[in-house]
């Protein structure tokens, strides 16, 4: 099967689209967390390579190209972060504080973990950026020489673990104001933990999608001076 | 034509970010700058929301399929990662506990101060 397909441009663009629609499709009739997108289309793409005996790299040879479209995605981001203005100047204390140290309590804790479980460098460096939007994750974890496919796992880990956890946590820490709800939620789960702050309410969505932005600017500026740490 | 201008701005933008990354010595993605100065010419004026919203909405709703290539490429990491899942999951996990928490209690504070401060002003 892999010599009809090499050199096929178009195998790996259909098959990532593909999958991609048929992980929508399973979303709309299951709109639980855990069918995410993403995730359905990944896990397809593996079973039908390794059932059909199709090398990663005849695969990725079309697949590499929609990844191209990183930079301009992630430009994008401003769209969104610039139509939250008055929202960003009404709350800006409360936003870079609560924002600037959730992304230190994130460098931290990875920190933390990653030495006491003994991960070496190249995975730290992969997790570092995992609780940001995946565009800017994957540009961090290229800067500091991680493995961009760990990064982009462990930000879609983090998304749906943070969006099934939204809720009990909030109530744990007794975190009740919605702005500092919608916070928690973008901050510490990106755009997944954002459909899950627009489920409790409009402000919670508003504050949500701003912390992604404002999170994956600020990871940018932290997440190198940790690097460090764990070479 | 209306889309194509639009992703002629953002593709400028774009390059622009990238040329930033190669000119200076810091370590913050082209795709990071070209974030910034997208926010500030919106901000300043200098490009209308209208000049770019069409597409770039498309191409925000679009972007989880961008990453299905690097998600996949796990597949050839298989037996270096294999002993290293379940840690690597508990960092996932920790960590973003803590980040909700952190940033939900630290925002909080700062919000019921301010309202308690604002509350005194109107007395």
């Amino acid at each position: 099967m892999n010599e009809w397909l090499q050199g096929n441009l178009y195998f790996g663009f259909f098959l990532a689209l593909g999958t991609y629609v048929i992980g929508l499709a399973l979303q709309k009739r299951f709109p639980y967390t855990i069918f995410n997108p993403l995730l359905i289309s990944s896990v397809l793409c593996v079973a039908v390579l390794l059932i059909f005996d199709i090398d990663y790299e005849t695969f990725d040879a079309g697949a590499e190209h929609i990844t191209y479209f990183l930079t301009p995605c992630t430009v994008c981001l401003a769209i969104p972060m610039y139509k939250q203005l008055k929202v960003l100047r009404k709350n800006l204390a409360a936003i870079l504080l609560g924002i600037g140290s959730g992304c230190l309590a994130a460098a931290l804790s990875i920190w933390g973990m990653c030495a006491l479980l003994g991960l070496d460098g190249e995975i730290y460096h992969s997790l570092q950026p995992k609780s940001v939007t995946t565009a800017i994750a994957m540009g961090v974890a290229e800067e500091l020489g991680g493995k961009t496919g760990i990064t982009v796992m462990a930000v879609v880990v983090t998304g749906i673990f943070g969006a099934v956890t939204a809720k009990l946590v909030c109530r744990l820490f007794r975190i009740k104001n919605p702005v500092a709800i919608g916070l928690a939620c973008g901050n510490a789960a990106h755009a997944i933990g954002t459909s899950r702050a627009l489920e409790f309410g409009e402000v919670e969505g508003a504050m949500s999608s701003l912390a992604v932005v404002a999170a994956g600017i600020i990871t940018v500026v932290l997440a190198p001076l940790f690097a460090g740490l764990i070479p | 034509m209306k889309y194509l201008k639009q992703l002629m701005i953002i593709m400028a933008v774009s390059f622009a970010g990238e040329l930033l990354n190669r000119l200076l010595p810091l370590p913050v993605p082209g795709s990071v700058y070209g974030l910034l100065i997208m926010f500030l010419c919106l901000a300043s004026g200098l490009i209308k929301l209208e000049q770019v919203e069409e597409a770039g909405t498309f191409l925000i709703k679009v972007m989880p399929a961008l990453f299905i290539g690097p998600c996949v490429s796990l597949m050839t990491m298989g037996g270096d990662l294999a002993g290293k899942l379940i840690p690597i999951l508990a960092v996932c996990l920790a960590s973003t506990v803590a980040v909700m928490a952190v940033t939900g209690l630290v925002s909080q504070a700062v919000l019921s101060r301010k309202a308690k401060k604002e509350g005194k002003a109107h007395e």
